[in-house]
């Protein structure tokens, strides 16, 4: 599909800076940095991470996350984070980082017998 | 432009009854047509980018805004068939009716050309639709204050989206201030035809149906002025404007919105799937 795009001066000047310093590589796909994007589904519930996408600035970011992650009704309220602001956990150390709690029964409320005169809690 | 020469109704005049007729209908019919009419063909216009925009969140914007103008046709337009009480729907007003029967304005059947350009486009008709629809909020016809009280929250969307684009295109590169300001100058003369009454849009505000577009003018250029001052792209002074669109009297690029639009319904009439 060919548009009629009018030539204007500096296009040569963006194709050799685009191939220079745009190419494609993880995290900048041209279109600016990742964000991090989180949906609130109703009042009284937490933002919860819906997904990431890419955007030049911050306001960028909340139009598209909320056009391409709310525009089913899924939300009230959204954030978006930059994705360089997010410090993660290194999966190679799940082990340490988690498991031991799956070890540990005793750390849920259901691993007691609750005395029957207690009633609710 | 004209093409053949048919016999027909002359486009306003008054009939016999003294009410203001255009296209042989009446005038109230005729203003939610035109109001329809901008919807659907700015809808087609925008879906047009649909896996061709300049990113894959962008490519999803456009075609939610494109979906709401879509929306705001079909409301329109069943509206108009309603009132005209012929018995045509909304489908049948969308794919049954030639070009010098639409009455959209000459900006929105213009082609999407860079992404400039559809910037460019949106940004001259959300300004428009935000000040229209707020005021048809309280139109006598209470169907067309109903769909304009919705349509008015989609527009503010579109014209914060527009704007935001006109912005960062506008004060961003050398290039795409340059962009940008070919793209105002480009559809500049396309600006004034919102605001060109005719019999229809004053025999609608007489009735209290419509408002008189002239008054929707300088809420409109104190917003552009705003968007362009923000933007560092100069308001353009070529005086040189365009009108005919809502007269049914278009540019040569209708004819191709509508052979696309309504290409399966010539075809196949009737079809359902």
């Amino acid at each position: 599909m060919s548009y009629d795009v009018p030539r204007m001066a500096g296009d040569a000047a963006w194709t050799e800076h685009d191939a220079d310093d745009h190419a494609r590589r993880p995290g900048d796909e041209g279109s600016g940095p990742m964000w991090e994007v989180f949906v609130r589904q109703r009042r009284g519930m937490s933002h919860v991470h819906a997904g990431s996408l890419h955007a030049p600035d911050a306001e960028t970011a909340l139009l598209n996350a909320r056009d391409v992650y709310t525009r089913r009704s899924e939300g009230v309220s959204v954030w978006v984070v930059p994705s360089s602001a997010v410090t993660a956990s290194d999966p190679d150390n799940a082990a340490s980082m988690f498991e031991p709690f799956a070890e540990q029964p005793y750390r849920h409320a259901t691993y007691y017998d609750i005395p029957d005169e207690v009633g609710h809690m | 432009m004209t093409g053949p020469e048919q016999s027909r109704v002359p486009f306003v005049a008054a009939s016999p009854q003294g009410m203001v007729v255009a296209g042989g209908l009446p005038a109230h019919v005729v203003y939610v047509l035109r109001l329809g009419d901008d919807n659907l063909v700015m809808a087609q216009r925008l879906g047009e980018w649909i896996s061709r925009g300049p990113d894959l969140e962008e490519d999803i914007a456009l075609a939610n805004v494109a979906l709401d103008h879509l929306g705001q046709a079909r409301a329109l337009l069943a509206h108009a068939g309603a009132l005209e009480g012929m018995g045509r729907t909304e489908d049948d007003l969308a794919m049954g009716r030639a070009e010098r029967d639409v009455h959209n304005l000459l900006l929105v059947e213009q082609p999407n050309g860079d992404f400039a350009h559809t910037v460019a486009r949106a940004l001259f008709l959300d300004a428009y639709q935000v000040e229209l629809w707020r005021v048809l909020s309280g139109s006598g016809d209470a169907t067309l204050g109903g769909i304009a009280a919705k349509a008015l929250k989609e527009a503010r969307y579109h014209l914060r989206h527009s704007s935001a684009w006109a912005v960062r295109l506008g004060d961003g590169t050398a290039l795409s201030h340059a962009r940008m300001q070919a793209a105002v100058d480009d559809l500049w003369r396309f600006t004034f035809e919102p605001f060109a009454a005719d019999a229809v849009d004053l025999a609608a505000a007489a009735s209290g149906v419509g408002v008189d577009p002239e008054v929707l003018r300088a809420p409109w250029d104190a917003r552009i002025d705003a968007v362009l001052t923000e933007a560092t792209l100069e308001r353009p002074s070529d005086p040189y404007q365009r009108t005919g669109g809502r007269q049914g009297f278009h540019t040569e690029h209708l004819g191709h919105v509508l052979t696309e639009l309504q290409w399966m319904q010539r075809t196949f009439p009737g079809l359902h799937w």
